[in-house]
């Protein structure tokens, strides 16, 4: 993860201090902020400039970051981004669509609005711009090699085109274009997003081939039949983004052939939501230490049981000693059955795990 | 007067109790679902406020040396101190807030402007004063352990020097409460554990450290000729601050008809059963909106005991509800002007400084007080108490 550029100067970072003497407990910045909600580095923030339609169920987001962005993130790489709704704080990740470029001081996320995503929908249809939101520092390891290997194959499905977006645009900036093959499915025409950014991008790029499918016309690609539309698909380094069910097939694929190595895989969304909850292995933070639980075990009696020296207080829900952030994962609050995702403080003495899941101790 | 069982204290069935204890479940679970962009305004309108209050309270100080531009920096900082650590800080770190998943406004993440290091005060406040109100023995509020405030805590000659302690925690308050989480008793018997003792006392020596280079130092020496006056400006500021606060504190469990219990109280109670004991045991006074906002809404200490994480600006109207359900099952609800329910604090701490023979109990509701068991039939203590000790409960 890229330090933000308060963290990595020395200079900012004594004058930070220095100022926080003046502030302390809270830092200058939350004086700050009072006058340009930007300027803040406490957590990074970010103003929506615009919001751009790209199909009819989705939009992209242009967002210029506050103080502490750093733009030196990988093509590929997703952000973590916090909306407000109805007073509320609600945070998803979303990949980078824009390339890592410093000059226009904006990114961008590219949403598709999901059936029951309560979020998504109101991230395409309802925010509007000037909106403050919060954002969390590029991150992932599904990225744009530098520099990128001979002959690359990406395998995209649906809304999985939006790293794969941020990295054809950085090739196209760079103007270095090597042999691509982008093979695109989406259910039509109106569903596929980019369409004509990608044409054009195959039409100025000799060495870019874009193969365009059409699931309701084409049916599915499934990976035996990859050879049909990319002949030399074997010999190709291959990135692959995409619904669940394609991706599990491509993995099992390239593990028959021995080629595991050649494939990275972004699994952007999430399992169906259980309604009891299952259990998991939960790791706990910089500990290094992790547990498997069932369902009815909290997070706090798990951590007790890995040797985790957690906070606690009541063990009821009431006094709020226990909280910490869930990094990753899922978990179900037994008192109000609600279940908290990643970005979210949870209540560990009430919490049980739903998923396997990762706190930040 | 004690009790040991707040359900035969209120003459009350099972049954009863635990209607009580549904219905005011149901007022929590209407609050909670009905949190949203309101209360949270409500919360920034107040930081935003409190932030502003503070820097115009700096900036007026830096013509300190000008008397009425003293007096006014020394309201603006009093009142942003005040309002910091009662309506934003307390209130913040009691998780009224963390519905709103911001990082930057939540319990577990917030640092107040006082002596006392967060993380020592969610420990001694959230934790053992709020689970074990007023119990004695086990909730080091009653009297902070410097003052005597039940006819039940044991009299030595020591509590001959009460007004005096009494004064003089009112000035230093914030350190009285820095002290809070050491548990002193411990100390003095040697049960502490020596590490963790160090490492609370480097924690609550930074918080000092900070706190004191701004105030005493800092701000000061940035006023160049009038450091001085800045620096008196500053301390008075903490002062007010202090006895503000050690006032509305003490006005939430001392007035006549808040109830003490004692360690059988805790044996087997239930969710409703300890519901009842926080009505019992806590005292709310009356004003307008000014005076609940500046003293953190602990106007409302009933209801805050109740419900300790909802936000504090639904408590006024959470109180109609409360009211209500004490008035038709005949419990009492005690609430008074500031200046008597104080009135009968102070009177309390004066008369307790003396030996029971030497004074009157206060009138009180007569009750029914239960054998004491015996050793041996008492069950074990809570493991999850962990570091915390055992006092004689009551003599």
């Amino acid at each position: 993860m890229a330090d933000s550029l308060i963290e990595r100067s020395t200079v900012l970072r004594r004058v930070r201090a220095v100022g926080k003497a003046f502030t302390t407990p809270l830092h200058p910045d939350d004086y700050l902020k009072l006058i340009n909600p930007l300027w803040s580095a406490r957590e990074l923030r970010g103003r929506v400039e615009r919001v751009e339609q790209v199909t009819d169920r989705s939009a992209t987001l242009v967002i210029k970051p506050g103080w502490g962005w750093s733009f030196d993130f990988q093509p590929g790489q997703y952000i973590g981004i916090g909306v407000e709704i109805e007073g509320r704080f609600h945070w998803r990740s979303y990949s980078l669509s824009s390339a890592p470029v410093r000059s226009e001081g904006t990114v961008a996320i590219t949403v598709k609005a999901m059936p029951e995503g309560f979020l998504s929908e109101h991230l395409v249809n309802g925010l509007a711009p000037g909106t403050i939101v919060r954002l969390e520092s590029p991150q992932g390891d599904f990225v744009l090699p530098d520099p990128p290997p001979a002959k690359m194959l990406f395998v995209v499905g649906g809304s999985g085109i939006t790293p794969v977006m941020s990295m054809l645009r950085t090739l196209d900036r760079r103007g270095s274009v090597p042999d691509v093959f982008l093979a695109y499915s989406a259910v039509d025409e109106d569903d596929m997003m980019f369409l004509d950014e990608l044409r054009e991008l195959a039409a100025k790029h000799d060495r870019f081939t874009f193969h365009e499918r059409f699931t309701d016309r084409d049916g599915f690609l499934t990976p035996d039949r990859l050879g049909d539309v990319c002949h030399d698909w074997a010999e190709r380094e291959t990135w692959a983004c995409g619904p669940q069910p394609m991706l599990d097939a491509l993995v099992e694929h390239f593990e028959r052939l021995g080629r595991e190595d050649e494939l990275h895989v972004e699994r952007f969304s999430l399992g169906a939501t259980e309604t009891d909850a299952e259990g998991g292995t939960i790791t706990f933070g910089d500990t290094g230490k992790s547990v498997e639980v069932d369902g009815a075990t909290t997070l706090l009696e798990a951590g007790e049981q890995a040797g985790v020296n957690m906070l606690f207080g009541c063990r009821m829900g009431i006094c709020h000693t226990c909280d910490v952030p869930l990094l990753s994962g899922r978990v179900k609050d037994l008192r109000s059955g609600d279940e908290h995702t990643e970005g979210e403080y949870v209540q560990t003495c009430i919490s049980v795990a739903a998923t396997d899941c990762t706190l930040k101790i | 007067m004690a009790y040991a069982d707040v359900r035969e204290y209120t003459h009350l069935t099972d049954e009863e109790v635990e209607a009580i204890g549904r219905e005011l479940d149901e007022i929590r679970a209407e609050v909670e679902a009905s949190r949203g962009q309101a209360d949270r305004d409500y919360v920034l309108r107040i930081i935003a406020l409190q932030r502003r209050l503070a820097a115009a309270g700096r900036i007026t100080l830096f013509a300190s040396l000008f008397p009425p531009a003293w007096l006014l920096g020394t309201a603006l900082l009093s009142s942003a101190k005040i309002l910091e650590n009662m309506e934003i800080g307390h209130n913040t770190m009691h998780g009224q807030w963390d519905w709103m998943n911001d990082p930057e406004v939540h319990s577990s993440s917030w640092e107040w402007d006082t002596t006392q290091p967060a993380e020592q005060w969610k420990h001694s406040h959230n934790y053992i004063h709020h689970q074990f109100t007023n119990v004695l023995g086990h909730d080091n509020d009653v009297g902070y352990g410097i003052l005597r405030m039940s006819r039940d805590q044991k009299w030595t000659p020591y509590n001959l020097g009460q007004p005096v302690y009494n004064a003089l925690l009112a000035l230093f308050f914030e350190y009285g409460v820095a002290l809070h989480d050491l548990d002193i008793e411990a100390i003095r018997k040697g049960e502490k554990d020596p590490k963790l003792l160090k490492r609370q006392l480097k924690q609550i020596g930074d918080k000092i450290g900070k706190q004191a280079l701004k105030d005493y130092v800092v701000y000061p020496a940035l006023t160049g000729p009038a450091f001085l006056s800045t620096l008196t400006a500053n301390i008075t500021s903490n002062l007010v601050r202090n006895v503000w606060a050690y006032m509305i504190i003490f006005c939430g469990h001392f007035p006549d008809g808040a109830v003490h219990f004692t360690e059988e109280e805790l044996e087997d109670e239930t969710r409703a059963e300890w519901y009842l004991r926080q009505m019992l045991g806590s005292a709310n006074f009356e004003g307008g909106k000014f005076l609940h906002i500046m003293s953190g809404q602990l106007g409302y200490q009933i209801e805050h005991h109740l419900f300790p994480d909802l936000p504090s600006n639904r408590y006024a109207e959470i109180s109609v509800k409360v009211k209500d359900i004490c008035r038709r099952y005949g419990i009492p609800y005690t609430t008074g002007p500031l200046h008597k329910q104080y009135g009968q604090t102070l009177r309390t701490i004066m008369k307790l400084s003396l030996p029971n023979r030497r004074t009157k109990d206060n009138p009180a509701p007569p009750a029914p007080r239960t054998r004491r068991l015996r050793d041996d039939e008492r069950p074990g203590r809570r493991h999850e108490l962990g570091r915390w000790t055992n006092a004689a409960a009551t003599s």
